[in-house]
């Protein structure tokens, strides 16, 4: 029997406050790194338990903070990405919701890993409550000693900050992120340099996701081959996964990496609310390309899926029974990322808005026999030729919806024909 | 008049950052939670406090979506209308609201106590179809759970929002 590690089972206040989180060993990671560890065996550690980056792209943790050069004059930074806005996406939400603690026991420790004596937690703005929350519990722990000047006693300082965002789908691409920290418009940066080298004002910075940072004290407490024994060995460790859309249970699953996405969907879950087929799967927020029912069979980690040219992601696993338009869908999709391209680049900016007319055609029956073609071949134009992944994904999404349903598209393009 | 208070605390949450610039969108929200909306002399007071042209408030205000530079209704209904709530009948509450309320999205009523708004993800798809009144998420909407809370706040001319904003 898998056991649980983020504590979200504990639902309804007994962690949500320091003293229950203590009361279940919180911060007994902290205090005992910052007594008995130095930074560089905290990232060791972290790199035995081959710990990847939990908000998207599976970087891994201990390599990313590694990469940190060490000593220097210039200040360092942590930053953790609260800007949770990929669709079919609320695991950060519940986490800070749920178990504040777990996040900022992560981070004081990635603070100490990278030697930062200033972290931001930057934040939806739409999540008020888990903003209240981190907002008292950040003063919790200041008048605990656990934040502010010498950590426990161990001459560590550190300042939690929360900066809330405004509504920015693109901030939580981890350039446009550090732009919008810094006053900007939230638009993504060239790499190289990449931030561990030069990020917040030029300075070594790392970016780390609210479930990334979660997994570290439980790491610590538990050491690198627990986490190791969960999941399988390249993908290891706990993870959350969200469940929505014609799903009969939606909500949040606890569960180890690598589980069968048909198992998450049909046993965890309880399959589709309508007791219709399942058509296809989302398998990580809606940048995935989805994956029709025959394809349920595969293992939710960052190789299987990318393996099957789709995504691991945020895990937004978004369930569609057999009743759903996919025409309505790739239409949806598209409008989504039209909505959120920060306009900087031309052919994610350019690019999007002709698919947009082009699937409004399509699903309006206006469209004529060579549009879907033409739409097809502007996925090269997108895709590899902007700053960030934004276009990438819109490409990927709208890739795997035509793909595996691309009947739909030439009966929608063929019915308005007969009409004309 | 300007208000010694807002002052205050665009001041205090400025050092927070290593310059004051990286202030400006919390003491935009701060601003917006002041005076309702983002209003020219609003932003003019966030451009004086952090040392910034007015110019560049304004880019930053009209790039975020929580950033209203108009007026916005009392109560502000955002409607997720992204995939998951799409999947559970989000566009069917569009319509019903957009007919109840007698206004398009992105409108504000007569009186100036609606606006309605398609919002993308809230990021609470467990609880799909979703929406956010003022800063509260009401989620599980169906035709008549949304009928009843409209009702309610058609008739309730007083309610206030539950909670205020945050402080940051």
């Amino acid at each position: 029997m898998y056991e649980q590690v983020f504590l979200l089972e504990k639902r309804d206040s007994e962690y949500q406050d320091l003293a229950g989180y203590r009361s279940g060993g919180g911060y007994s990671a902290l205090s005992s790194t910052l007594r008995d560890s130095t930074p560089e065996q905290l990232i060791e550690l972290v790199k035995e338990a081959k710990l990847r980056g939990r908000g998207g792209a599976g970087f891994p943790t201990g390599l990313k903070w590694s990469f940190v050069p060490k000593g220097g004059t210039s200040a360092k930074w942590l930053l953790c990405n609260a800007d949770e806005g990929e669709p079919g996406t609320f695991k950060d939400r519940i986490i800070m919701e749920q178990t504040p603690h777990l996040l900022l026991e992560g981070m004081i420790l990635a603070a100490y890993a990278i030697g930062a004596a200033k972290a931001y937690i930057y934040i939806r703005g739409e999540y008020v409550i888990a903003i209240r929350r981190l907002e008292r519990e950040i003063q919790a722990c200041l008048q605990a000693g656990l934040l502010g000047k010498n950590i426990l006693g161990s001459g560590f300082d550190l300042d939690i900050y929360l900066h809330r965002g405004a509504g920015a789908y693109i901030c939580g691409e981890e350039t446009a992120l550090i732009e919008s920290l810094e006053g900007n418009r939230g638009q993504p940066r060239f790499k190289p340099p990449f931030p561990a080298v030069s990020g917040f004002y030029k300075g070594p910075t790392v970016i780390n996701n609210v479930e990334t940072l979660a997994c570290v004290p439980p790491i610590v407490q538990r050491g690198a081959d627990w986490f190791r024994s969960i999941g399988s060995e390249k993908c290891p460790g706990p993870k959350l996964y969200c469940l929505s859309g014609h799903v009969k249970r939606p909500g949040l699953y606890e569960l180890p990496m690598g589980i069968s996405l048909r198992e998450l969907v049909e046993q965890h879950a309880g399959g589709t609310h309508s007791g219709k087929k399942i058509k296809a799967v989302i398998p990580g927020g809606i940048s995935a390309a989805l994956l029709p029912e025959p394809a349920l069979d595969i293992a939710m980690d960052f190789d299987a899926l990318s393996a099957a040219g789709t995504m691991l992601g945020s895990a937004g696993v978004i369930v569609m029974d057999e009743s759903t338009c996919m025409v309505r869908v790739a239409h949806r999709i598209i409008e989504f990322f039209h909505h959120e391209s920060c306009g900087k680049c031309t052919p994610c900016r350019e690019g999007l808005a002709w698919i947009e007319q082009m699937l409004r055609r399509i699903e309006d029956s206006e469209a004529q026999s060579g549009d879907l073609e033409s739409m097809e071949r502007l996925y090269g134009n997108i895709e590899g030729n902007t700053f960030c992944l934004l276009g990438d994904g819109a490409v990927m999404a709208l890739r795997g919806v035509v793909k595996n349903f691309r009947h739909e598209f030439i009966e929608r393009i063929q019915q308005g024909a007969r009409a004309a | 008049m300007k208000d010694q208070t807002l002052k205050q605390q665009i001041t205090e949450v400025a050092t927070r950052y290593p310059a004051p610039r990286s202030a400006v969108m919390p003491a935009l929200h701060l601003a917006q939670a002041h005076y309702g909306y983002l209003t020219q002399e609003a932003m003019a007071e966030v451009a004086e406090y952090l040392h910034l042209p007015r110019v560049t408030v304004l880019e930053i205000a009209t790039f975020y979506s929580l950033f209203h530079t108009r007026p916005v209704g009392k109560y502000h209904l955002q409607l997720c209308t992204n995939l998951s709530c799409m999947l559970l009948g989000a566009e069917r509450l569009q319509r019903q609201l957009e007919q109840q309320l007698h206004i398009r999205c992105g409108e504000t009523t007569a009186d100036g106590r609606f606006t309605l708004t398609a919002v993308e993800c809230l990021g609470a798809c467990e609880m799909a179809p979703v929406m956010q009144l003022n800063d509260d998420y009401c989620g599980h909407l169906n035709e008549q759970r949304l009928a009843e809370m409209l009702q309610t706040l058609q008739e309730e001319p007083n309610r206030k929002p539950e909670n205020g904003p945050p402080s940051s």
